[in-house]
């Protein structure tokens, strides 16, 4: 056998349409092509000519796994480039709803999507047959996230209650000491979710990642901070666009990101690369929960992201009650703008579940965005997961085609790409020769 | 005797956000107890396992933007018994539909360098402009319990009770002090289909019309009112313009309030 080939036309258990092609010639992976044929949809181009108060709604439609990331990174650009400044106690509840998306995204796809895996089912609905309290466990974290975000959205997808400024409405204290208990259940369950992760088995795989995240002075990050990364970026959001580039390619509806002037220019966004870079930034509990499992302070293998993304899961829940212990509505829900609009730079980044979002745009005299770049996690980890699959296929030459493709689909998963968002961003095709 | 089959039932994607298949995931306390009463045949965001056709029902999310997306969408639908649409791409085109207002070939320079590498139509179009559709779930996203509301009625062999008057009602029945006439706040709950629960009057905002207009939408009148309480033309044809633009009712609304402007 000289050339193999292996297609996968639609991967499952990610978010969004995307396949796969390999090709391998005489045992040397030639080319590993992730396509995203998730169909172009254009929001950057129908920005334009809309109010800059429009872009939380609008951009929260990119994606409905993570709407309240595209919210927020939309809502703290234009704070950003308007010089508003919002209350603390709604920044506080910002966070607060941010915890709830993270809750709400990572115990999908640590049970729905990522676990099956591990545990050798097709899907979670088979899994729960023979273990139906880890599924619902994960469906009881879940929940949790999600009610948070009922509570100050309105709704778990697409969120009605944010707004630039603020919220229109904000929650009372009886509305939010009402969630304290699901969300201590959810505590316990998050430290459950460490500790079965723990026990899975891993393939051992060690890759060289540039991890890419925010870092903020006294948090672990997710509304703010520097962009870092593990080989020393250390910038403001502002100079992202020095830094950092968008490529087209042939193969894929989605744009590829790369670090500019560093050979391949492959980076890591998300779970993985927030731990490495922020470990000391953690909460008590999740500190604890990491230190119990026995995680490596850097984690390397990208099977073990489901590790990671327990200890986030702690984080998270962590932070959302000590947030609740806190809150005092604000005077105001929420603070306007006046202008002047006329060339306001807006340029903002947070850490949506699936690592770091950009958007900057610029407005004209009344308000009305004259143009937009948003740059999703998935677009940015599109090229490092390509560097993953070259790690995947070559250690995997003697598996068959079917063995394979299983193989690079769990390599793929491992990353959580939510391919949606990455349109400006999956089919496996692998050729051997 | 063995137990009668279960319905198979697949979810298919089109151009979206994914938002509203999501929605069956985000079903937490019904999930299990729906997956042993259905057979999930086809749900790639959820499970490897993908059985053939043909299919007792087809849920479909997402419009109709690409040449292979119109083709496959009737080979879905010559295999499926029922296809149900959900949400706002699939009942009316999206947000996404706002390309059918404009120059698509610019809105491929804009978003990227190489736009012949991409394939796409001029327009995002419903899934009712192109196969017949058993029954339309509005929405975006669309709400849980009418999603489960659906699944039951099929499940029971009898029509889904999935109400097409105003969010006005639903207002009333929360009690909510009307925003529109009481603070002066656009709003267009009464021209929007009900079914989210009056949830944005409920959080101090006027409706955006996500679950699209309602069967009756009085929108001469709406607008005659948003514009008398001082919103300018080019912001209610924008107020229009937004994740149902393309549904008929909204259309001609917005081409109604651009005609009188004289620009749009």
């Amino acid at each position: 056998m000289t050339e193999r080939t292996i297609a996968v036309d639609y991967l499952a258990r990610v978010e969004g349409e995307g396949a796969l092609k390999v090709r391998i010639h005489d045992r040397t992976v030639e080319e590993v092509e992730l396509k995203i044929f998730e169909p172009p949809r254009f929001f950057e181009a129908f920005l334009r000519g809309r109010s800059y108060l429009e872009a939380p709604d609008i951009t929260a439609r990119i994606c409905g796994i993570c709407p309240v990331a595209y919210q927020m990174s939309a809502c703290h650009a234009m704070e950003a480039g308007l010089g508003l400044r919002v209350d603390p106690a709604v920044r506080a509840l910002r966070r607060l709803l941010y915890c709830g998306e993270w809750i709400e995204s990572h115990a999908l796809h640590v049970y729905l999507l990522h676990a099956p895996d591990f545990l050798g089912y097709p899907d979670a609905l088979g899994m729960a047959r023979d273990h139906p309290t880890l599924v619902q466990r994960g469906l009881a974290l879940k929940k949790a996230g999600n009610a948070l975000m009922t509570l100050l959205g309105g709704r778990e997808i697409h969120p009605v209650n944010v707004r630039v400024g603020g919220f229109y409405r904000c929650p009372t204290r009886e509305e939010t000491d009402g969630l304290r208990p699901s969300l201590e259940a959810a505590l316990g369950l998050a430290e459950e979710t460490a500790r079965f992760a723990a026990g899975l088995t891993f393939p051992s795989v060690d890759e060289q990642y540039e991890f890419v995240s925010l870092r903020h002075p006294d948090e672990y990050p997710m509304n703010e901070g520097a962009i870092v990364s593990s080989r020393g970026l250390d910038i403001p959001v502002g100079r992202y666009e020095e830094e950092f580039a968008e490529l087209q390619v042939p193969h894929s509806n989605a744009l590829h990101s790369v670090r500019t002037g560093t050979g391949s220019g492959s980076y890591l966004v998300g779970p993985m690369a927030r731990y490495a870079l922020n470990r000391d930034r953690l909460g008590p509990k999740a500190r604890a929960i990491a230190q119990e499992i026995g995680l490596e302070p850097v984690v390397t293998n990208p099977f073990r992201s489901i590790l990671v993304r327990s200890v986030e899961l702690v984080q998270a829940c962590e932070e959302a009650l000590r947030i609740l212990g806190a809150y005092r509505p604000p005077a105001r829900p929420f603070v306007e703008s006046s202008g002047p609009y006329e060339g306001a730079r807006c340029i903002a980044a947070t850490e949506a579940p699936r690592g770091l979002l950009y958007h900057r745009y610029r407005l004209d005299a009344d308000g009305l965005i004259a143009d937009a770049k948003i740059v999703a996690p998935t677009s940015q980890n599109q090229k490092r997961i390509e560097d993953d699959l070259r790690t995947v296929v070559g250690r995997n030459l003697d598996l068959d085609d079917a063995g394979l493709t299983t193989e690079c689909e769990r390599a793929i998963r491992n990353h959580d790409p939510c391919i949606s968002c990455a349109t400006h961003f999956l089919s496996l095709d692998v050729v051997r020769t | 005797m063995p137990p009668p089959p279960r319905p198979k039932v697949a979810v298919f994607k089109f151009a979206s956000c994914d938002g509203c298949q999501l929605t069956l995931l985000d079903c937490e306390d019904e999930l299990l107890p729906l997956a042993d009463r259905i057979e999930i045949a086809d749900f790639r965001e959820a499970s490897s396992t993908v059985l053939d056709g043909p299919y007792d029902l087809a849920l479909v999310e997402g419009s109709i933007t690409t040449p292979s997306d119109a083709e496959r969408i009737r080979t879905i639908r010559a295999h499926a018994r029922a296809l149900v649409t959900i949400g706002a791409c699939a009942t009316s085109g999206g947000i996404q539909a706002l390309r059918n207002f404009a120059d698509v070939a610019e809105y491929r320079r804009v978003v990227y360098a190489r736009p012949e590498y991409l394939r796409t139509l001029a327009t995002s179009t419903p899934i009712q402009d192109h196969v017949r559709v058993d029954f339309e779930l509005r929405g975006c996203p669309i709400s849980k319990s009418q999603l489960l509301e659906v699944l039951t009625a099929f499940l029971a062999h009898r029509a889904p009770n999935v109400p097409t008057e105003s969010v006005c009602t639903e207002c009333k029945r929360r009690g909510n002090v009307c925003v529109l006439v009481a603070r002066g706040t656009p709003c267009l709950g009464p021209a929007t289909q009900a079914g989210c629960g009056a949830l944005c009057p409920s959080f101090d905002r006027g409706c955006y019309g996500c679950f699209g207009p309602q069967d009756t939408p009085n929108l001469p009148s709406l607008t005659g009112k948003l514009l008398e309480l001082g919103m300018d033309r080019a912001a209610l044809h924008r107020y229009l313009r937004t994740f149902n633009a393309n549904a008929p009712a909204f259309r001609a609304a917005a081409e109604a309030v651009s005609a009188t402007s004289g620009s749009e």
